[in-house]
Formats: structure tokens, C-alpha cells, sequence
């Protein structure tokens, strides 16, 4: 066998993170990008920065202050336990969290961007033709957006597989529950276990390759419209 | 114009008399040992004035870099199976490898009272979490799981343990309360001889075997005199009661 069962589990584990993590983003990015995308308020500028703050902030610094904001003295911490969830770092949902905000540009970014390039005149049109602004953003909005959504979705998911920095500060290496594959490859090259860690890395390679290909391959080209 | 053929002088001389005696020693340096090594350092270049360069970090990653070429001339590692892994690969020095530090182990709360004196608490399970670095990469976690299994408590804890890369970030979970125990070192929580902050037990060293910490000389530090002689430095009297104040023994 090429990987053992603890790579396999930890591979397991991580597509279950960036799947469940890509879906939420969804959701919460959508409203997010249109809202920045179409709106005039002063607060468009300080909101895109924070929803773009991930790409440049070490991930020691986001996992830093997310271990202390959901730790039992911090906001988050004192939240979830008056709400009875128990505390979110070293479970599966504290690193969805995490990565909710560690991925948020990725999602959003990209839709924002397809958002704009649709332009004033097609929900123009559509609400000339009687569609309320819910219903053009689903049937007119949503379909020319699509090449947006799925690189939005594809990045999303690519780069919660590829995180490592905020995992390793509040996931407690966890088999099954946080120990990813990004820190079971830290560990084989920390135990000296060369062989193990090539062969998960090659694996992370390849996939990570493939994704891009893939989407490089797929998305279609803009300009033939 | 003057001054500045002075200047040009003066640092030629500088350099000429820096070439002639003080060396410089790059050191890979246990995370668990900086504060002491820092003081160390600055004694040693105030006493030879040679150079002394520090990088901290996990040993397993100088272990890798140091066999990819890294410009390291001397290691002080976290455990003794990666100086003698390095011997093996030829690249320490044959016969310089010794122990300067041996870890102890401390059962830890930020929590004052807690931690009761015996650590009985281990068995009361009167605790949400318990901290331990990763017994595959650290000898503390080694000696910590050590500790369960002689007290029979292995299967009982193992639902409460979270796993820190290193002792570092070990005590860091246990430091920002986000679990209430942690097995940690000693040197983490001591200061000028008794734990300053929470609750600990300091686990007596007949429940794990002894975490010995080695040093070596690493072949490009062969023939430098900076790097053997902080070797050298580590080894004497002063600086061995220096390192005790630490929570460390040796």
C-alpha cells in the first residue's frame, strides 16, 4: 500500500474540511460579493479590506488571535460555552471556522469580479421586463455568473486543503478530528520519516496540480463570449 | 576627507583584528532551551568575543536542513536521537556529542490549585483537556505518555489528549487556558527556581525515562574555535548551574 491508514484518514479528514468549508462559503461569500460588488456606501472600502485581510496576514497571526478569541477567556469562547457548544479549538468545527475566515477572499474575490463584469443593463433589463431584484439575482445574475462561482469554489476548496498554519494553532493534532494532511506531512518530516512524507506530498502535489489544470482547462474563455 | 581616510583605516583595523582572533559559530538551538541560551550566548561573546549566531526551532526541522547543507557548526537538540542520527550520517564530529540538559517533566495548569502536589488529578479526570506534545517528534511526550501508562490512566486520558508539535506549543495551549492540563517542561513554567504562575506537579524522574537533551559538533564547525569553544563553554561548572536554574538537570 501506498499510504498508510493514518495518511489515508488524514487525507479523508481534508476533503471533508474543504468541502464542508467551500459550502458555507457559498452561502455566506454569495451575499457578500453582490452586496460589494453592486453597492455605493462608504463601507464598501473598509469591508473588502477585512474580506481580503487572510491573503496577507500570516496565517501565525490569524491562528494566534483565533486561538485566543476562542479560548475559554475570549469572545468566541465565552460565547459558545453560554450557548452550550463547548469550546471550538481542537474540534472539527473550530477548524471549519478557522478556515471559513482563512478562505473568504478566495470565495469572495472572484465573485465579486464576475459580478461586476455583468454590468448595470442585464438586471436592468430584467427588471424592466417586471423580475424583482431577487428574482433577476437568481435567474439572471446567478447563470452568467457561473464561470465565477466555480473558480470561486474550486480556489476555495484548493486552498483549505492547502492550509497549514492556522490548522497546526488550534487544531491539536487530533487523528480524525484535526490532524489534516498538510500536518501529517509535517510530522512524517519531523519524525524523520522521509519515505511516508514523500509519498503523502506527492499526493498533495498531484491533486493540487490536477485541480489547477483542471480548472485552467475548464473555465471558458472570456473573450470568445 | 581627512575623517573619512581615518574611518577607512579605523575599520580596516577592525576587521584585521576581528579576522585575527574572534570566530563566528552559527547554533541550532531546542525551542525549549532559548531563554537560557541567549544568556549563555551573550556570557560566552562577552568572555572570548567571538560570535555567536542562535536559530531556534524544532529539531527535527535542523535535523532535515543541517543534511541539506544548512550552515549550522554546532546543535543543540531537544533529544538524543538526532545528534546521534547525525553522527551516523557523518555529519557531526565522531566523539562530540554530549548531554547538556535533561528535561523535566511538569504537570501543568494555568489555574492555580488545580494541579494538586501528588497529581492525582490525572485519575479524578477533573479536567476538560490535556496538552502533550507529539511522542512521535518530542521526548516530552514520550515521557508524558510514559507517565499515563505507569499510572495505568492511558486508555482513561487518551479521549482529553491534544497533541502540540513541540513543547512550545504545548504550553501554549495549556498557557491561553484553552486546556486546563499540560504536560510540559519545567524550564516553561520556572523562574528563579520555583514555578511562578497556576498549579504543577513536577513528575518525579523514576515514572519516564530521563529526557536527555545533546548537543554536537557538526563537521563544518570542525577546526572553529568559536564552535568548540562554546562546546567546550556548555560543558563547565558555571554554566551547568546556570542551566539547573532553569528547571533543567545535569
Amino acid at each position: 500500500m501506498l499510504l498508510d491508514s493514518a495518511d489515508l484518514q488524514a487525507i479523508w479528514l481534508t476533503v471533508r474540511l474543504a468541502s464542508v468549508v467551500t459550502v458555507i462559503l457559498l452561502l455566506v461569500g454569495t451575499p457578500v460579493a453582490w452586496w460589494l460588488a453592486r453597492t455605493r456606501s462608504w463601507a464598501k472600502g473598509p469591508i473588502g479590506a477585512m474580506v481580503a485581510l487572510p491573503l496577507v496576514l500570516p496565517p501565525s497571526v490569524l491562528g494566534f488571535y483565533l486561538l485566543l478569541a476562542m479560548g475559554p477567556n475570549g469572545p468566541l469562547g465565552w460565547l459558545t460555552s453560554r450557548l452550550e457548544i463547548g469550546p471550538l479549538p481542537f474540534t472539527f468545527w473550530g477548524l471549519v471556522l478557522a478556515s471559513v475566515f482563512y478562505s473568504l477572499p478566495f470565495m469572495v474575490q472572484p465573485l465579486q469580479n464576475s459580478f461586476e463584469a455583468i454590468g448595470e443593463q442585464p438586471l436592468q433589463v430584467a427588471a424592466t421586463l417586471g423580475a424583482s431584484p431577487l428574482n433577476a439575482f437568481f435567474s439572471v445574475a446567478l447563470p452568467l455568473a457561473k464561470p465565477g462561482f466555480l473558480t470561486a469554489s474550486i480556489m476555495t476548496f484548493a486552498h483549505t486543503v492547502g492550509e497549514f498554519g492556522v490548522v497546526l494553532m488550534i487544531g491539536g493534532n487530533i487523528p480524525g478530528v484535526t490532524r489534516v494532511a498538510s500536518v501529517q506531512i509535517y510530522d512524517h518530516v519531523e519524525a524523520l520519516e522521509y519515505g511516508q512524507a514523500h509519498r503523502l506530498a506527492a499526493v498533495m502535489l498531484i491533486f493540487s496540480f490536477l485541480v489547477l489544470l483542471g480548472m485552467y482547462l475548464w473555465r471558458p474563455n472570456p473573450k470568445k463570449g | 576627507m581627512k575623517l573619512f581616510k581615518l574611518l577607512i583605516a579605523a575599520s580596516s583595523l577592525l576587521m584585521l583584528s576581528s579576522l585575527a582572533q574572534a570566530a563566528e559559530v552559527n547554533v541550532a538551538v531546542a525551542a525549549n532551551f532559548t531563554a537560557p541560551m541567549k544568556q549563555i550566548a551573550a556570557d560566552f561573546e562577552k568572555a572570548t568575543g567571538h560570535k555567536v549566531v542562535l536559530s531556534f526551532g524544532a529539531s527535527g526541522k535542523f535535523y532535515a536542513q543541517i543534511k541539506n547543507g544548512a550552515p549550522f557548526q554546532l546543535m543543540l537538540s531537544a533529544d538524543d536521537e538526532k545528534p546521534i542520527q547525525l553522527e551516523k550520517d557523518g555529519l557531526a564530529v565522531p566523539g562530540s556529542r554530549f548531554t547538556y540538559a535533561i528535561g523535566t517533566l511538569v504537570l501543568w495548569s494555568a489555574k492555580p490549585g488545580l494541579v494538586d502536589p501528588r497529581g492525582d488529578i490525572l485519575a479524578k479526570g477533573a479536567f476538560n483537556k490535556i496538552a502533550i506534545a507529539n511522542p512521535q517528534l518530542a521526548p516530552y511526550g514520550v515521557a508524558a505518555m510514559e507517565v499515563l501508562a505507569k499510572r495505568g490512566l492511558t486508555a482513561a486520558i487518551k479521549p482529553k489528549i491534544v497533541q502540540g508539535e513541540n513543547i512550545s506549543q504545548t504550553f501554549q495551549f495549556a498557557g491561553t487556558g484553552n486546556t486546563d492540563l499540560g504536560f510540559v517542561a519545567l524550564s516553561q513554567v520556572m523562574k528563579g527556581g520555583k514555578i511562578t504562575s497556576g498549579s504543577g506537579w513536577v513528575v518525579p524522574g523514576n515514572l519516564h525515562t530521563p529526557i536527555r537533551q545533546d548537543a554536537v559538533l557538526l563537521m563544518k564547525g570542525k577546526g572553529n574555535p568559536a564552535a568548540e569553544g562554546l562546546a567546550n563553554y556548555l560543558k563547565t561548572d558555571k554554566v551547568k548551574a546556570f542551566i539547573r536554574t532553569y528547571g533543567y538537570e545535569i
